[in-house]
C-alpha cells in the first residue's frame, strides 16, 4: 500500500510539474483561437467555452466512475465491494444512460442548429460602417487580395480598418485552400471555379497571421499571409498611396503571378484588370479561355 | 455394435448431404451480398453521372448524341436475353443438358449483340470528336455505360466457361448452383440497365 | 529503333525513377533488404517448401489470420518511421533551419504514414483478428468462403507490396492521405505517385471487400446450431457491424478511385477544375466511405474491449441488448455524417446543421456503450492485467478525443479548427486509443489461445506506460497547436509562432512511443523464451467466457471435432459450470485443400496495378489474364476440399490431448 502511495506521490508531482511548465509557457505566446480580435472569432469562442462546459457534465462523471470502479473492484483490494458475477442487466441504468446523453446532445443539437445560421460565414456583418469587398484568390504558392472598389490589390497581406465588416469573395486558380485568419474568423474553402464568402471584422488593431489550411502542392507551407488591422484614416492613406506608388496588375502580370511560386514578400499593385476575380472563376467555366491561356485542368 | 456403427455411418452421411445443402445456400447469400456491394458501385456511378449530366462545357448534350431507337434496340436484345438467361436456368433444373446449352447459346449470342450495339455507338460519339475527354458528362456517360458494359463482358466470359463445364461435365449440383448464380447476375444487369435507360438516355432526351 | 521500342515497352518506367536523396535511399534500401534476407533465411533453413505448403497455400483462416498480423505489424513500423521523419522535420524545420526533408519529400512521407496505418495497419490489425477469432467464436469450422477470404488476404498483401514499391520506384502521393484533387490530378501531381496510391489502394479495398462478403455469411449463415443471433459473443456483433459498413462502404471507394484514375489516366474530367469537372464530387465520395471507414475499424475494437472488460472483470457484460442496439445505431449513423468532414466548404447553414447534429447523435450510442463497460467492471473482481490497462487508457483517452469531436461537429467550431493540428490531435485520440489501444489487448487476451502461453505481464505493463506517456506528449501539444494556428502538413513554420517547443515535446513523445514498441517486441521474445515457466501455458489462461477457449491449443485445422451445444451466451461458461462431458462420435469433416490460385490472382492484381502506374499497356494485359485465368481455373476444380474420416479426426483429437497433457 505505502508503495502505491509512493508511486501516485511521483505521479502527481510529475504531472504538477508539467502543468506548471506548460502554463508557465503558455501564457507566453499568442493563442489565436483563445485570443479573438473579431465579433465572429469572438462568437465563434464563446461558443467553444459553452460545448465544452456542456461535454464536462457527460465526461466528468465518466472519469470518477471509471476511478471509483477500478478501484474499489480491484481483485487485491481487501476492502473490494461485493462481486455479483452474473449482474448483467438493469432497466433503469441502462435507460439512464441512453437517456442523459440523448437529452445532453438535444440540448447541444439546439445550440448547434442557431449557431449554424448565427455563424454562417454568408451573413452580412450588422455594423453603421460600410462594409469592404475584398476578392482573395489562392494561387500557387501565395494569397493575392484584389480591393476592387480600391482598385488596388495585394500579395501575401491587406489592411483592414477597424471596426468595419470586410466582405471576402474567394476563388482559387490552383488546387483547392482554406482561408484562416483564426483571431477574426474560422476557415472557408477556395475552389478553382467556384466562388465562397466570408464576413469578419476586427475589433482592435494589430497585425494577424492568416494561412491556406489545405495542402496545396510543394510551396504549401508558405501559403500564408497577415491581415492588419489599422483605424479606418490610416486605411484610406494606405489604400491611395499604394494605388499611386505601384505597378499595374495587367493581365501579363497575372499571368506571370499564378505560375507556380512562393513569393514571401508583401507585393502591391494598382489597377487590376478589370473584373479579374470574375474572369478567374469563369476561365473554369467556359471552354474559352479570355486571354487566361490555359487553364488548370 | 456393427448395427450400430452403420447407423452412425449413415447418420454422418446424410448429415454431409445436409451440410452440403446448408454449404450451397450460404454461396447463395454470399452471392446476394456481393451483387450488393456491385449496387452500392453502380449507385455511385449513378449519382457521379446526375452531378456531372449538365456539366458539358460547351459539349454536346445528351439530347444532342443519343438516338432513341437505336438505344430500344440495345434495350431488347438485352431483355430478350434475360428471358432466354431463364430458360437456360429452367432447363437446367431439369438436367436438361442440350437445351441448357442451347438457352446459354442464344444468351450468349444477344448479350453479345448488345454490347457490339454499345460499343459501336461509343465508337460512332467518339469519331465525331465527343470521347470522354470532352466534358465531365461525357466521362460520366462513358463510365457508367461502360461499366455496365464489363459486367457484361464479364458475365459473357462466365457464360462461356460455364458452358464448357456443363459440355464437360454435365449438370451437376456445383453447376447447377453457378447456374443460379450466373442468373442472378445477368438479371441484376437488367436491372442496372433499365436504370440507365431511364437516367442516361430517356432523361437525358427529354433534358433538351 | 529497338532501344526505344525497348523504352517504349517500359511504358514510363525508367532507371531516373531510382532514389537519389539519401533519406529515400536509406528506405528503399530497407525495402529492398528486408525480403532478401527474408529468401536468404529460408534458403538456409530450408524452409520454402514449408513456407509454401504452411503459409503460402493455407486456407486456414487461423493461419491467413496470423499473416494479416504479421504484415499489419511489419508495415506499422514503417508507418512508425514515418512518423519519426514528420516529428524530426517538425521539430527542426522552424525559421531559417528547413529541416532534414524537403517540401515534396515531407508530404509524401505524410501521406504515406497516414495511408499505411489506416490501410495495412489498422485494417491488417482488425482482419486479423477476425479471422482468428469470428469463426472460433461463433462455433464454426471455417468461415464461409475460404478461398475468397485467402484471395481477400492477398489482395490485400498485393496492395501493400505496391505501396512499398513506390518508395524504391518512382515516388508517392504528395496530396495527404485522400488525394483531394485537383491537387491530385495529373496538372498538379504529374509524377506517378498519386498512381501507385490509387492502385495500392484499390486492389487492398477489393481484397477488404472479399473480406467483408466472407464475414457476413460467415455470421449469418455458419453460427453452430444453438446459437442464436442475440446468444452471439459481442466481438462477433461488433464483427457483423463493421462487415456491413464494409460492404455498403468500400464499393464507394472502389469508384472513387477509379475515377480519379480515369482522370489521371485516361484525360476524364469527373473531378478536374475545368470541364465540368466537380472537385467537391470526389470529397463527398471519398468521405461516403471514410467515415464509416472510421467506424469499420473502431467497430472491432469495441468489440474486443466488450470480450475483455467481461473476461477481466470476471463478469457477464452489462447491457448486452443496449450493447448491439448501440452497435446498430453507429452503423446507420455512420453513413449520414460524412458532410462533417468539409463544412468548410460554404455549404448552407441548414445543411451544414443537419449533419453536426446527426454526428452528435453518434456520441450517444458511444456513451452507451462507455456506461455498459464501466457497469461491468462495477461488482467485479478486476483481474487488473494489461488487457485492463489498455482498456482504462482508452477510456481516457477516447473520452477526451470524443469531446474535441464533438466540438468539431459544431460547424462554426470546425471552421476554427478544420485541417488544424487539432484536428490531428482529435482523429489520433480516436483512432489510436479506439483501435489501436483495442487490438493490443485483444492481441494480449487471445495470444495465449493460438500459442499457448501468455504474454510476459510487466513487460507488457512498461510497453503500457511508455505508450501512453508518449502518445500524451505527442499529441496533447497538437490541441494546443492547433489553438494557435497551426494547420496540418506543413513542413516548414516561421518562428515568431512559438510553435517549435510544442513541436518538440510531441516529438519527445515519439521517443517514449518508440520505447513503448521495443518493450512489446521484448515482450514477445521473452514470453516465447520463457514459455515454458510455470504459470505461463495455459489452454484457458483469462477463465474465458466464450467458445474460443473451449477449444484446445493450438486449434486444429477443423477448429471443432463435435460442434458445441449452445443455448445460452457465455457459451463455454455454461458448459464449464454444467461440467458437461460430450461423448458423441466424431463425425468425418471436410476442409479446404490447399492451392496456390489466391496467390496467383493477387499476383495478376499486382502487376495489373504496377503496370497501371508506368503505363506498361502489355503488363497490363499480362496481370489481367494472369487473374482471370486463375479464376477460371478454380472455377473448374471439382474437388476444392478434402475429407477428414471420422478416424482421423479421433487421432488427431487423441494426440492434442496427449500434447496438454
Amino acid at each position: 500500500m505505502s508503495k502505491t502511495k509512493k508511486r501516485l506521490g511521483i505521479v502527481s508531482f510529475l504531472v504538477f510539474a508539467v502543468l506548471i511548465t506548460a502554463g508557465v509557457y503558455l501564457s507566453h505566446v499568442n493563442i489565436p483561437v483563445l485570443q479573438p480580435r473579431g465579433p465572429i472569432a469572438d462568437k465563434e469562442f464563446k461558443l467553444l467555452v459553452l460545448i465544452v462546459s456542456s461535454m464536462l457534465i457527460v465526461a466528468v462523471p465518466v472519469f470518477l466512475l471509471l476511478a471509483y470502479v477500478v478501484w474499489r473492484y480491484r481483485e487485491d483490494n481487501p476492502k473490494r465491494g461485493k462481486y455479483e458475477p452474473d449482474w448483467e442487466h438493469s432497466r433503469w441504468l441502462e435507460g439512464l444512460w441512453w437517456a442523459i446523453p440523448a437529452i445532453l446532445i438535444t440540448i447541444v443539437s439546439v445550440i448547434t442548429w442557431n449557431a449554424s445560421y448565427a455563424l454562417n460565414p454568408y451573413l452580412p456583418l450588422k455594423s453603421s460602417n460600410k462594409a469592404i469587398t475584398i476578392q482573395v484568390v489562392s494561387l500557387n504558392w501565395k494569397w493575392l487580395f484584389i480591393y476592387p472598389n480600391q482598385k488596388i490589390a495585394t500579395i501575401n497581406y491587406f489592411e483592414l480598418p477597424v471596426n468595419t465588416p470586410i466582405h471576402f469573395y474567394l476563388t482559387s486558380d490552383a488546387p483547392m485552400n482554406s482561408f484562416w485568419l483564426p483571431q477574426l474568423s474560422g476557415q472557408i474553402f477556395t475552389m478553382a471555379g467556384m466562388q465562397t464568402q466570408l464576413y469578419l471584422a476586427a475589433d482592435s488593431m494589430g497585425t494577424y497571421y492568416g494561412s491556406s489550411a489545405n495542402i496545396s502542392g510543394v510551396g504549401f507551407a508558405n501559403m500564408h499571409f497577415n491581415a492588419i488591422s489599422v483605424s479606418s484614416t490610416s486605411f484610406k492613406a494606405w489604400a491611395l498611396s499604394v494605388k499611386d506608388k505601384s505597378p499595374n496588375l495587367s493581365m501579363n502580370e497575372y499571368m506571370m503571378l499564378r505560375q507556380p511560386s512562393s513569393i514571401v514578400k508583401n507585393v502591391n499593385y494598382s489597377y487590376p484588370v478589370n473584373c479579374l476575380f470574375n474572369t478567374i472563376i469563369n476561365s473554369y467555366m467556359m471552354p474559352v479561355a479570355n486571354g487566361m491561356g490555359k487553364v488548370g485542368v | 455394435m456393427g448395427d450400430l456403427a452403420t447407423t452412425s455411418l449413415s447418420i454422418a452421411k446424410s448429415n454431409r448431404k445436409i451440410e452440403q445443402i446448408e454449404n450451397d445456400n450460404t454461396t447463395l447469400f454470399g452471392f446476394w451480398v456481393y451483387l450488393m456491394t456491385d449496387c452500392v458501385l453502380f449507385a455511385s456511378l449513378f449519382a457521379t453521372f446526375v452531378v456531372l449530366r449538365n456539366n458539358t462545357f460547351g459539349g454536346p448534350t445528351g439530347a444532342q448524341l443519343f438516338s432513341m431507337p437505336y438505344v430500344l434496340l440495345e434495350t431488347m436484345a438485352l431483355l430478350t436475353s434475360s428471358f432466354t438467361n431463364g430458360l437456360a436456368l429452367l432447363s437446367a433444373q431439369k438436367r436438361k443438358v442440350k437445351q441448357t446449352l442451347f438457352w446459354m447459346g442464344l444468351t450468349f449470342v444477344l448479350g453479345l449483340t448488345f454490347l457490339s450495339l454499345e460499343l459501336a455507338e461509343f465508337h460512332k460519339f467518339a469519331r465525331m470528336g465527343d470521347s470522354w475527354t470532352r466534358s465531365g458528362f461525357l466521362s460520366a456517360y462513358y463510365t457508367l455505360v461502360g461499366t455496365h458494359g464489363a459486367h457484361i463482358t464479364i458475365g459473357l466470359l462466365w457464360m462461356a466457361v460455364m458452358a464448357f463445364y456443363i459440355f464437360k461435365r454435365g449438370i451437376t449440383r456445383v453447376s447447377l448452383k453457378r447456374i443460379r448464380m450466373m442468373s442472378m447476375f445477368w438479371h441484376f444487369l437488367d436491372v442496372v440497365w433499365i436504370f440507365i435507360f431511364t437516367i442516361v438516355y430517356l432523361f437525358g432526351a427529354l433534358h433538351a | 529503333m529497338l532501344l526505344s521500342l525497348f523504352a517504349n515497352l517500359l511504358g514510363k518506367l525508367s532507371l531516373k525513377q531510382l532514389p537519389h536523396d539519401p533519406v529515400t535511399a536509406v528506405g528503399a534500401s530497407m525495402i529492398v533488404a528486408v525480403p532478401i534476407l527474408l529468401a536468404i533465411l529460408l534458403t538456409v533453413t530450408k524452409r520454402w517448401k514449408w513456407l509454401y505448403r504452411e503459409w503460402l497455400t493455407t486456407q486456414d483462416h487461423k493461419k491467413i489470420g496470423i499473416m494479416y498480423i504479421i504484415v499489419a505489424v511489419a508495415m506499422g513500423l514503417r508507418g512508425l518511421a514515418d512518423v519519426v521523419l514528420v516529428r524530426a522535420q517538425q521539430a527542426l524545420a522552424s525559421g531559417n533551419s528547413h529541416g532534414i526533408l524537403n517540401a515534396s519529400h515531407f508530404q509524401q512521407i505524410v501521406s504515406a504514414h497516414g495511408t499505411i496505418m489506416i490501410f495495412f495497419v489498422a485494417m491488417g490489425l482488425m482482419f486479423g483478428i477476425i479471422n482468428l477469432i469470428v469463426p472460433l467464436q461463433i462455433g464454426s469450422r471455417d468461415v464461409a468462403f475460404p478461398f475468397l477470404n485467402a484471395t481477400g488476404f492477398w489482395l490485400f498483401f498485393a496492395g501493400m507490396a505496391l505501396i512499398n514499391v513506390s518508395l524504391v520506384i518512382g515516388d508517392f502521393a504528395a496530396t495527404g492521405w485522400l488525394a483531394y484533387p485537383p491537387l491530385s490530378e495529373l496538372a498538379y501531381s504529374p509524377t506517378v505517385g498519386v498512381d501507385y496510391w490509387i492502385w495500392s489502394l484499390e486492389i487492398a479495398g477489393i481484397g477488404s471487400l472479399m473480406a467483408g462478403v466472407n464475414f457476413i455469411a460467415t455470421i449469418l449463415k455458419k453460427r453452430v446450431k444453438g446459437m442464436k443471433l442475440m446468444l452471439m459473443p459481442l466481438f462477433s456483433w461488433s464483427v457483423l457491424g463493421s462487415m456491413f459498413l464494409v460492404v455498403f462502404a468500400f464499393p464507394i471507394l472502389t469508384v472513387t478511385l477509379t475515377l480519379l484514375a480515369f482522370d489521371r489516366t485516361f484525360g476524364m474530367h469527373f473531378f478536374t477544375s475545368s470541364y465540368g469537372g466537380n472537385m467537391m464530387m470526389y470529397v463527398n465520395l471519398i468521405w461516403a466511405w471514410g467515415h464509416p471507414e472510421v467506424y469499420i475499424l473502431v467497430l472491432p475494437a469495441f468489440g474486443a474491449y466488450s470480450e475483455v472488460v467481461s473476461a477481466f472483470a470476471r463478469k457477464r457484460l452489462f447491457g448486452y441488448t443496449s450493447m448491439v442496439w448501440a452497435i446498430w445505431a453507429i452503423v446507420v449513423l455512420s453513413f449520414i455524417v460524412w458532410l462533417h468532414h468539409f463544412f468548410t466548404m460554404g455549404a448552407s447553414p441548414d445543411v451544414n446543421a443537419f449533419f453536426g447534429i446527426m454526428t452528435m447523435i453518434i456520441a450517444v450510442p458511444t456513451g452507451v456503450k462507455l456506461f455498459n463497460w464501466l457497469f461491468t467492471l462495477y461488482k467485479g473482481k478486476l483481474n487488473l492485467k494489461t488487457p485492463l490497462y489498455w482498456f482504462i487508457a482508452f477510456v481516457v483517452v477516447f473520452t477526451i478525443g470524443g469531446m474535441a469531436g464533438v466540438l468539431m461537429a459544431v460547424p462554426p467550431l470546425d471552421f476554427q479548427f478544420h485541417n488544424s493540428l487539432f484536428l490531428v490531435a482529435h482523429f489520433h485520440m480516436m483512432i489510436v486509443s479506439g483501435v489501436l489501444f483495442g487490438y493490443f489487448a485483444a492481441i494480449t487476451y487471445w495470444f495465449p489461445k493460438f500459442f499457448g502461453f501468455k504474454l510476459n505481464e510487466r513487460l507488457g505493463r512498461y510497453a503500457f506506460w511508455n505508450w501512453l506517456i508518449g502518445f500524451l506528449l505527442a499529441f496533447v501539444p497538437l490541441y494546443i497547436l492547433g489553438f494557435m494556428g497551426a494547420t496540418r502538413r506543413l513542413d516548414h513554420y516561421s518562428a515568431s509562432l512559438g510553435w517549435q517547443p510544442l513541436f518538440i515535446v510531441a516529438a519527445i513523445g515519439v521517443v517514449f512511443i518508440i520505447a513503448g514498441v521495443v518493450f512489446q517486441f521484448l515482450q514477445l521474445v521473452v514470453s516465447i523464451w520463457q514459455r515454458n515457466n510455470e504459470g505461463m501455458s495455459h489452454k484457458d489462461p483469462w477463465d474465458g467466457r466464450t467458445l474460443e477457449w473451449s477449444l484446445p491449443t493450438p486449434v486444429p485445422i477443423y477448429n471443432f471435432a463435435r460442434l458445441p451445444i449452445v443455448s445460452t451466451r457465455d457459451a463455454f461458461m455454461a458448459i464449464k459450470k454444467a461440467k458437461l462431458i460430450d461423448n458423441r462420435p466424431y463425425e468425418p469433416i471436410e476442409i479446404p485443400k490447399n492451392t496456390p490460385l489466391s496467390i496467383l490472382i493477387a499476383l495478376g492484381a499486382f502487376l495489373f496495378g504496377f503496370a497501371f502506374v508506368w503505363h506498361i499497356w502489355w503488363l497490363v494485359v499480362v496481370g489481367f489474364i494472369t487473374t482471370v485465368l486463375s479464376i477460371i481455373v478454380r472455377s473448374m476444380d471439382e474437388h476444392p476440399t478434402r475429407l477428414l474420416s471420422a478416424k482421423q479426426v479421433e487421432k488427431m483429437e487423441q494426440s492434442y490431448k496427449e500434447a496438454a497433457v
